[in-house]
């Protein structure tokens, strides 16, 4: 991990911009969003070479401050809608969408929900949004899921009293469908085309509430989905068998606040927690692959594998399930230094990886072994 | 009244009016001050209406010296964690890495005040800047000197040493500009040169006057050579007052090739300067060879300046005089020594090279006395001298702030930082580390850092449990848990509660679901309700809220006699409220009439237990208040039907309980 960049301000989160072009290409641009400042600020970022823009000590590396704007609340939420929109939550409860004029590199907010989620008479923090351009979903301390579209002011979908707790993190499952996790552990399935004020289903450890901050699903296995909460605890869940975890992996010391699957190697997972730890999880896949499609490999991994076949047809069920069973397959290594204070968000493209912390720093690795 | 060290700043609050009196209310890093009407004139006119807000510490809030309170607050906690698992022996020269990580963090805070000083339109910015930047370059002196004395705490011989890189570092900027020039082919040209040329003029009419430049052989008089001369005078001045004697003698080089008749005399003087004896800690030499091999080079200085080798040429002989460390000449060169703490290590290097660390105050309090001559030490100058007093063990003995001044100070710099709204996460760290008063202090800090979002409560949370400081849990609990309640949200509400082990307000809460049970006849909340597990126990209402549900649940899925023994056993194991008695007997009616029998006699008997229990409390409860004639009707139909249905209950179980038995 190359050295702290110090922002001067806690940062909640950090989130890269997409990278255009299916080309392998690297990305540059990031946006940061901060929290219990006296003004918060959502600001973006370059790491790129800055040859030919005059800056002067932009060595590479060192992210350079392109634009930023103020932002009302603590930033909960951050994800970039496309190229250039970003959308936020804030703890006053608005959802905003920011444009990032790349021609005169400045930001500004384009659309808000002004108090999204709210109380009767009160603001409700929101403290979370996932986006499929056009559509925003967003939920919050108020327990309310809602569907917003971009450019269109009302709210297209609204469901009221989705839990009794707050929901803490969202994520799609598959285009109509979306999973929740709150403050008491479950982790709630929804059919968006249901007009309906239930979940489709529950999924929770039973007999344990511990509260779910993270939910991300793996890119190629929809199937699969991975969360993390209070205990610090990393769970694998297969959505499709039964209401129980897979996997339970103890991870870090302290509220996990991510989770990111790698979005095009999925053997590799991130985990950043309250305790100032970022984990770099790595399963082998390969070895949960039939022997025939294997090729040559030692000894030791091929037996494994034989074993995995011995106990069923379950060779191509992946790594990440096996969870207890296969420790050995899985690496962790910590990606930071030293800890202190909590790291509240991090991002993975490419091979870039960047995370925000309360102390009031951005880390940037642009070389992550992947 | 104790005297105070400084006169206080006054602070005038521009939105006050002058003449009209102020009322304050003190605040943990700041003050209100407002207005107030003056009580024997009565009110007359209208009062101010603006509270104003005044900061004792502006600098907390500055941006740039946030990163400088992050970065430190970094190196602190990493200082701490490394402190107990070392030998004494590796400690040192790990104390003084981190001693010297400190430093460049504040050498690189100020590198970017200076830039942001440059850089400000607004003067008054710039000057802000500019203080900020003093002040960092005072700590930096300050804190390097007491790396050397009392981290390092170098023996008498690389003391010396240790103390020549100290002046070396701090001195100005001249140094570094003198470089390029240096470097540079054509000095002339070089816009630096100019610079130096400009700041050394005055020094030079000082040194010599204007017939002794004329003196001087010059092969070519052009204007350039003069003030390049000039330079090389000033350059080699300074280098000798700062020991560094190699690059003195490059400069000399230079000179000698200007005064071609001198030739031979700069070469002696090169000869002297690089047989000076440099004290080398690694090496074998002791110190006391170093002294006797100092000693015979003195000497021969001392000899040479006797036999007036170096009479035709003052400015050799100056530098003669600074070799033997004659005060008088150093005192002459007041401009360039530039303060007394460079002065006194001049003097202690070309007089005393193995100084020990005890004799140092006495020469401290010495050259800054000749030094200053007859003016005032201004605070830094005094700091600085009890430093080289030695004089950190007595200021702890002698402080009043109690027993440790350490945890004083660190307590007094983390109180600074919780007032800030987002430091105060650094500030618990350094609470962690006063082991007398720290935790005090950060029970009374935590519990005033306001929760906008329940993520900064479980942050706040978090350090709370992680200290076992049970009181401020729960009241950061209470304080969520009412929040919700306020805003409806109750179950929100009862999973704080839960988290706070707060049995009291679970109680409360399960109160509220069961009143809106039996307003609404059905529950809200259900994905909490049906997954309290094990964290029902928690309270006896909260047992009662799940079971009851449960109960509900196994009579909807028409599991009726699991769900007649739950019921009962609410009642009989008293986990219902009396209260409620009456909508459970009324939830068993339709259990009681179902075809097939669910009750057993026993149970039957039991249930008719509850309701006789139930009736004689309600009668008894009834005389002493008035309740309406209706209200009581109802309540009589209800225990008549469920007499008659408890009785009819009771003939078929023990009909069937007895043709069983045959």
């Amino acid at each position: 991990m190359e050295s702290a960049k110090y922002v001067s301000q806690k940062v909640s989160k950090a989130r890269w911009r997409p990278v255009s072009s299916s080309f392998l290409q690297q990305p540059e641009i990031f946006a940061t969003g901060s929290w219990d400042n006296e003004e918060n600020k959502i600001s973006i970022w370059s790491v790129g070479n800055y040859e030919n823009s005059g800056l002067e000590d932009g060595f590479e590396g060192d992210p350079q401050l392109i634009c930023e704007n103020k932002h009302d609340g603590d930033v909960l939420g951050l994800q970039f809608l496309d190229q250039e929109r970003i959308v936020t939550a804030s703890s006053t409860g608005a959802v905003t969408i920011f444009r990032h004029h790349h021609n005169s590199q400045t930001i500004s907010v384009s659309q808000q929900w002004v108090k999204a989620h709210h109380y009767p008479c009160d603001n409700a923090p929101c403290t979370a949004v996932v986006c499929s351009s056009p559509e925003i979903i967003t939920v919050g301390e108020d327990g309310r899921i809602i569907v917003l579209r971009a450019d269109q002011d009302c709210m297209a979908q609204v469901i009221e009293n989705a839990d009794s707790s707050t929901i803490h993190a969202v994520t799609y499952l598959r285009t109509t469908e979306i999973l929740t996790v709150n403050s008491i552990g479950q982790i709630k399935l929804w059919d968006l085309r249901q007009q309906s004020n239930s979940a489709s289903q529950i999924l929770s450890l039973s007999g344990d509430r511990v509260p779910l901050y993270c939910i991300d699903r793996h890119p190629n296995q929809q199937h699969i989905v991975a969360t993390g909460g209070q205990d610090g605890m990393l769970c694998m869940w297969d959505v499709r068998q039964g209401s129980m975890p897979s996997s339970l992996m103890e991870a870090h010391s302290a509220e996990m606040w991510e989770v990111h699957f790698h979005p095009t190697n999925p053997d590799h997972l991130f985990t950043c927690s309250e305790d100032g730890s970022l984990l770099h999880w790595e399963t082998s896949s390969h070895s949960d692959m039939p022997s025939f499609l294997q090729g040559s490999r030692n000894s030791s991994v091929t037996s494994r594998s034989a074993m995995a076949l011995a106990g069923g047809n379950q060779s191509l069920i992946s790594a990440w399930l096996n969870g207890d069973s296969s420790k050995s397959r899985l690496e962790t290594t910590h990606m930071l230094p030293s800890q202190t204070l909590s790291v509240n968000s991090l991002d993975v493209l490419g091979q870039c990886l960047v995370c925000g912390t309360d102390g009031e720093a951005i880390f940037i690795n642009k070389q992550v072994p992947v | 009244m104790e005297e105070v060290d400084v006169e206080p700043v006054v602070t005038n609050i521009s939105g006050i009016r002058p003449g009209k009196r102020m009322g304050f209310a003190w605040g943990p890093g700041d003050i209100l001050v407002y207005e107030t009407q003056n009580k024997a004139s009565g009110p007359t006119g209208s009062g101010c209406a603006f509270i104003h807000v005044v900061r004792k510490d502006e600098d907390i809030y500055s941006p740039i010296l946030r990163k400088l309170f992050n970065e430190s607050h970094h190196i602190f906690v990493g200082l701490q964690t490394i402190k107990d698992d070392l030998p004494s022996k590796s400690k040192k020269p790990q104390f003084v890495s981190i001693s010297r990580n400190y430093r460049s963090v504040i050498r690189a805070c100020m590198e970017e005040l200076q830039q942001a000083a440059v850089s400000a339109n607004d003067t008054d910015m710039a000057t802000q800047y500019g203080n900020q930047v003093s002040i960092l370059l005072a700590i930096e002196l300050i804190w390097n000197l007491c790396e050397v004395l009392f981290i390092d705490a170098a023996p008498a011989g690389s003391l010396l040493l240790h103390l020549l890189d100290w002046v070396r570092l701090h001195k100005s900027d001249v140094d570094e500009k003198a470089k390029g020039v240096l470097q540079s082919d054509s000095p002339a040209e070089h816009r630096d040169y100019w610079d130096v040329v400009c700041a050394v003029k005055t020094l030079l009419d000082h040194l010599f006057n204007p017939c002794s430049l004329n003196n001087m052989f010059f092969p070519d008089r052009l204007q350039w050579e003069i003030s390049f001369f000039a330079f090389c005078v000033f350059q080699v001045l300074s280098y000798v007052l700062q020991g560094r004697l190699e690059d003195t003698r490059k400069m000399l080089m230079k000179q000698a090739m200007l005064q071609p008749a001198a030739k031979s005399m700069y070469k002696l003087m090169d000869s002297l300067l690089s047989k000076m004896p440099f004290y080398n800690p690694g090496g074998t030499q002791t110190l006391t060879e170093f002294d006797v091999k100092w000693r015979n080079w003195h000497e021969e200085v001392d000899r040479y300046l006797k036999d007036n080798s170096f009479a035709s040429n003052q400015h050799l002989e100056v530098i003669c005089k600074i070799l033997l460390g004659d005060e008088d000449v150093l005192l002459e060169h007041k401009e360039l020594l530039s303060t007394w703490y460079y002065f006194l290590i001049t003097r202690l290097l070309y007089c005393h090279p193995t100084v020990k660390p005890t004799e140092l105050h006495y020469y401290a309090q010495s050259s800054m006395m000749m030094f200053l001559d007859s003016g005032v030490p201004e605070p830094l100058d005094s700091i600085l001298l009890a430093a080289f007093e030695f004089d950190i063990h007595q200021v702890i003995k002698d402080c009043s702030f109690g027993s440790n001044l350490r945890e004083f100070l660190l307590l007094e710099y983390a109180s600074g930082l919780f007032t800030h709204h987002s430091l105060w996460q650094c500030a618990v760290d350094y609470f962690d580390h006063c082991p007398e008063f720290g935790r005090v202090y950060l029970e009374l800090q935590i519990e005033r850092v306001p929760l906008d979002t329940e993520r900064k409560a479980l942050k706040v949370l978090r350090i709370c449990e992680e200290r076992q400081m049970s009181e401020q849990v729960r009241s950061i609990c209470k304080i969520m848990a009412m929040r919700a309640v306020r805003n409806n949200r109750l179950g929100s509400a009862l999973s704080w509660s839960i988290r706070a082990k707060d049995a009291a307000f679970a109680t409360l809460i399960s109160e509220r679901f069961l009143q809106d049970y039996c307003a609404k006849g059905t529950f809200s909340d259900l994905d909490l309700i049906d997954n309290l597990g094990s964290t029902m126990l928690l309270s006896d209402r909260l047992t009662f809220l799940g079971k009851y549900r449960e109960f509900h649940k196994l009579y909807g899925e028409k599991c009726f006699s699991d769900a007649a023994k739950l019921l009962l056993s609410l009642m009989t194991a008293k986990i219902a409220p009396q209260s409620f008695w009456m909508t459970l007997l009324t939830d068993a009616l339709p259990l009681l009439e179902q075809k097939e029998v669910i009750f057993s006699a026993e149970q039957t008997y039991e249930l008719m237990y509850c309701l006789e229990e139930l009736t004689s409390s309600l009668i008894t409860a009834a005389s002493g208040s008035g309740r309406p004639m209706q209200e009581e009707d109802v309540e009589v139909t209800k225990v008549e039907m469920l007499r008659l249905a408890l009785a009819r209950n009771l003939a078929s179980a023990i009909v069937k309980e007895g043709t069983m038995q045959t």
